[in-house]
């Protein structure tokens, strides 16, 4: 099962997040295409991508004698919507009120007048 | 029709892949009955004639049409429909003309059960070179306005056949 284990891991390690940049880029990469913006071996390109599908972030088709690697970012969605989204509201709407006071500095806010 | 070859140059693939608790059967209706479409996702209505040549539309709702889109918002037409396992459609947005004009995609959502409990749900979205407005939509980022795509909308139908709620 995919848990949110996995895909943590996966996401934990600059290569496989630029794996995933590669795919967002251009969907359904062969590991040559891969390999090739890579300064890494084959062995270690392999390596990362089967993390990465492992996790369900990259899935593989067979098109004719290619293996063609296409981003999966549903689970990366997943754990938007269980671990940031619940976070983020709270924190979000105080930046925004810190970028109003902050654009409105010359103007300071107005006290409410008793 | 354009053979596999010409159709791979001129579309772009991308797959959406969740594993959800539930049967097969339940994210069959959940993806073919407009009663289930309505309650997740952008939430249109999806009427599907099951069988091969048979219509596909999804019908706007109150919501949306109060925000100026057309009584039916995407169309298109089944190809393969095998319940509770594989259906195959074409897909067009009817937004407005500019939609309607890049023409259909074609969508094969499959359902494997790969546990007691689970299943995956796969959608392969062949989208051609002349949608660019369709591709931004579906694969769009989640934070942008209107935004979100099939990650989303899998993500919401997850939540909703396990816990009976949506995320929104």
């Amino acid at each position: 099962m995919h848990s949110d284990d996995l895909v943590f891991k996966a996401l934990g390690d600059s290569s496989r997040r630029f794996l995933l940049d590669l795919l967002h880029k251009r969907d359904g990469q062969t590991l040559g295409e891969l390999e090739w913006e890579l300064t890494m071996t084959r062995f270690g390109v392999m390596k990362h991508l089967k993390v990465l599908e492992e996790a369900g972030l990259v899935i593989t088709r067979r098109e004719g004698r290619e293996k063609l690697h296409f981003l999966n970012a549903v689970p990366i969605r997943l754990i938007h919507d269980r671990w940031i989204d619940k976070y983020k509201e709270r924190e979000l709407s105080a930046l925004v009120d810190l970028k109003k006071s902050l654009e409105n500095a010359k103007c300071p806010p107005q006290r409410k007048r008793a | 029709m354009p053979t596999a070859a010409q159709e791979s140059l001129n579309s772009t693939t991308h797959i959406h892949e969740i594993y959800i608790k539930a049967t097969p059967a339940a994210i069959w209706d959940a993806v073919t009955s407009p009663e289930w479409t309505a309650k997740y996702g952008y939430r249109g209505m999806s009427e599907y004639e099951l069988k091969a040549g048979g219509k596909f539309r999804a019908r706007a709702n109150e919501q949306m049409r109060s925000m100026g889109l057309p009584e039916v918002i995407v169309d298109g037409e089944v190809i393969e429909a095998s319940p509770p396992h594989k259906l195959v459609q074409t897909y067009r947005f009817l937004f407005n003309d500019a939609h309607r004009d890049e023409g259909f995609s074609r969508i094969t959502w499959e359902i494997v059960q790969t546990e007691k409990d689970f299943c995956r749900l796969t959608i392969t979205h062949e989208i051609p070179a002349s949608a660019p407005m369709m591709k931004g939509a579906v694969t769009s980022k989640f934070s942008t306005q209107g935004g979100g795509g099939w990650n989303w909308i899998l993500s919401d139908l997850k939540s909703l056949l396990e816990t009976g709620k949506t995320m929104s």
